[in-house]
């Protein structure tokens, strides 16, 4: 079969690999109808996150038909149209249990690379290096989905294609930003970047009662649309003093709640920007935290931070003397997407929530290389390209 | 180019993640008949009854009598502790770091059994890695198989 190949930092290139087979007997075999690229891809294609083989198949969010099942799945069948979460979760261990499915204990099949890095390995991802899990990821004909019963979810008729993919990774990570927040009637919330995962931070920060959400970004284009479909305030930083603006219209006080829907890769107009890249380059600091740390400095005395971007190692200057004095709390996750699956699929079909706004641009497999490459660089408005195996 | 700037930031990676890790592990291993001797152990999201000693999952049976195990309750509602670890004293040596690189520290297989057995109790199975593999070897990609090899082994325990 066709499938999209790491072949090296910022090679990618479309290869005949061998198919996926049943492994376990809680595994489906999908095959795509859709999938999508998502900003964390970047970390993995431009070698930030260091653990990528020669070949590795990418991708994680996507939406497929069950063409195989194995013996012990219960709840699917050839046939179902499903939507299938980005994070593997086996469903019984202690974490699981308690709706932290990314840190799954049974899933990551490299677990020892997480120890040494993180202290425990995460569960494993689709797609997302041999650190977490080294599990096939899903820009292809077909991949493999294990512990199926726990991790596809059957997609009600009525629901299109593209407004179910975003349901298997963008918006449950917006949604958990929000909900782990702890976003409650009344609060200002403030979201750092309007790609997908931003934008859907901000939907759910307004459907969970938040009185005013105020969505950051550069791009005009992701700002307007931000504006428009989800119906947040924005800010330009690089029109304004994004903590002054802040200010200013929450009565001094700063948001109640900062969401970071940005990652390692930040970008910024301070000569900050210039530090971090070549510190970056350089290897001396393995992100750029430069969204998490204006957010720690906006928030109101008390307030949350939230980190939903994604980060890899270590970082430099970060301001712990903020997050100590203002008494705020900080807090970050991986997505937790089975806990919030199901009831976003209701959500989508009842009209709260929008997505294929989020598909700019529509693929084939054969064109995924240059799906990323528009992506990475923002060209032509991209916020999402859909990757369509089938055409 | 491209070959070298895989190598060079792969390494890189590795060097800080690995560094970390050693600094830990020569840390935590004075003395290091302790490190030896120390319980490699799991929490299994069962209750104490449903891990018997005499009917532990497979990869840990065949242990047989080469391994003591203890089970306890976890406190907070979290399950049960299952703990094992050699009942004989390894050779001097086993627990170098070359050993391990090697694959040759007794331990490595049965904190790999342990794992399993953690996974058959509550999961009823062990994930098994996609195949056939999709990836060809470059020199930045041998060193992550290699760990990837050890990875489902002892880990910082």
């Amino acid at each position: 079969m066709k499938a999209l190949c790491w072949e090296g930092v910022n090679e990618l290139s479309v290869e005949q690999v061998p198919d996926p087979e049943l492994r376990n007997d809680q595994d489906v075999i999908v095959r795509l109808i859709a999938g999508t690229t998502c900003g964390s891809d970047l970390h993995l294609i431009g070698g930030y996150i260091p653990f990528m083989r020669a070949g590795d198949v990418i991708g994680h969010e996507f939406l497929g038909e069950v063409v195989e099942v194995g013996s012990a799945v219960r709840k699917h069948k050839v046939g179902d149209r499903v939507v299938v979460c980005s994070f593997v979760g086996c469903g019984r261990c202690w974490y699981c249990a308690n709706d932290l499915w990314s840190l799954c204990d049974n899933t990551n099949t490299n677990p020892g690379i997480g120890e040494a890095l993180f202290g425990a390995a995460t569960g494993g991802i689709f797609g997302y290096s041999h650190a977490m899990g080294g599990l096939r990821g899903s820009h292809a004909e077909y991949v493999r989905v294990p512990f199926a019963d726990y991790g596809a979810f059957k997609v009600p008729e009525g629901i299109d294609d593209t407004t179910a993919l975003f349901v298997s990774d963008s918006v449950p990570t917006g949604w958990m930003g929000a909900d782990l927040a702890g976003v409650k009637p009344g609060d200002v919330v403030a979201v750092w970047g309007c790609g997908a995962v931003g934008q859907m931070a901000a939907r759910a920060a307004m459907l969970l009662g938040a009185e005013r959400v105020i969505s950051i970004d550069r791009l005009p284009e992701r700002l307007e649309m931000t504006e428009r479909h989800i119906g947040s305030e924005v800010i330009d930083y690089t029109a304004t003093d994004v903590g002054a603006e802040l200010r200013e219209r929450t009565g001094g006080r700063g948001p109640d709640v900062c969401i970071e829907a940005v990652g390692m890769e930040a970008h910024s107009d301070s000569p900050v920007h210039l530090y971090d890249q070549v510190k970056q380059q350089l290897r001396l600091q393995t992100d750029r935290p430069t969204a998490v740390r204006q957010a720690v400095h906006a928030c109101r005395k008390g307030g949350t931070v939230f980190v939903l971007g994604v980060f890899a190692g270590a970082v430099d200057k970060f301001p712990l003397g903020a997050v100590i004095n203002k008494g705020l709390t900080l807090r970050g996750a991986q997505m937790h997407g089975q806990r919030y699956i199901p009831m976003l699929l209701d959500r989508v079909a009842s009209g709260e929530l929008s997505t294929s706004h989020l598909a700019t641009h529509t693929l084939s497999l054969d064109e995924a290389p240059r799906a990323y490459d528009m992506f990475k660089e923002k060209t032509d408005g991209c916020v999402r390209a859909v990757i369509r195996p089938g055409g | 180019m491209s070959a070298k700037k895989v190598f060079w930031t792969t390494t890189a990676g590795l060097t800080v993640g690995g560094a970390a890790a050693a600094v830990r592990r020569a840390r935590a291993r004075r003395p290091d008949r302790a490190a030896m001797d120390r319980w490699l152990t799991v929490t299994v999201n069962r209750g104490p009854g449903d891990i018997q000693p005499d009917k532990l999952p497979a990869p840990l049976q065949e242990y047989g009598e080469r391994i003591e195990t203890r089970i306890r309750p976890a406190p907070g509602d979290r399950g049960t502790e299952l703990a094992v670890r050699p009942r004989k004293p390894q050779p001097e040596g086993t627990h170098s770091a070359a050993a391990r690189l090697k694959g040759d520290d007794p331990r490595q297989d049965l904190r790999r059994a342990l794992r399993e057995a953690k996974a058959l109790l509550e999961a009823g199975e062990v994930l098994q890695p996609d195949t056939p593999p999709t990836t060809h070897d470059t020199p930045g990609g041998k060193l992550i198989g290699l760990l990837s090899r050890r990875a489902s082994e002892e880990g910082v325990l």
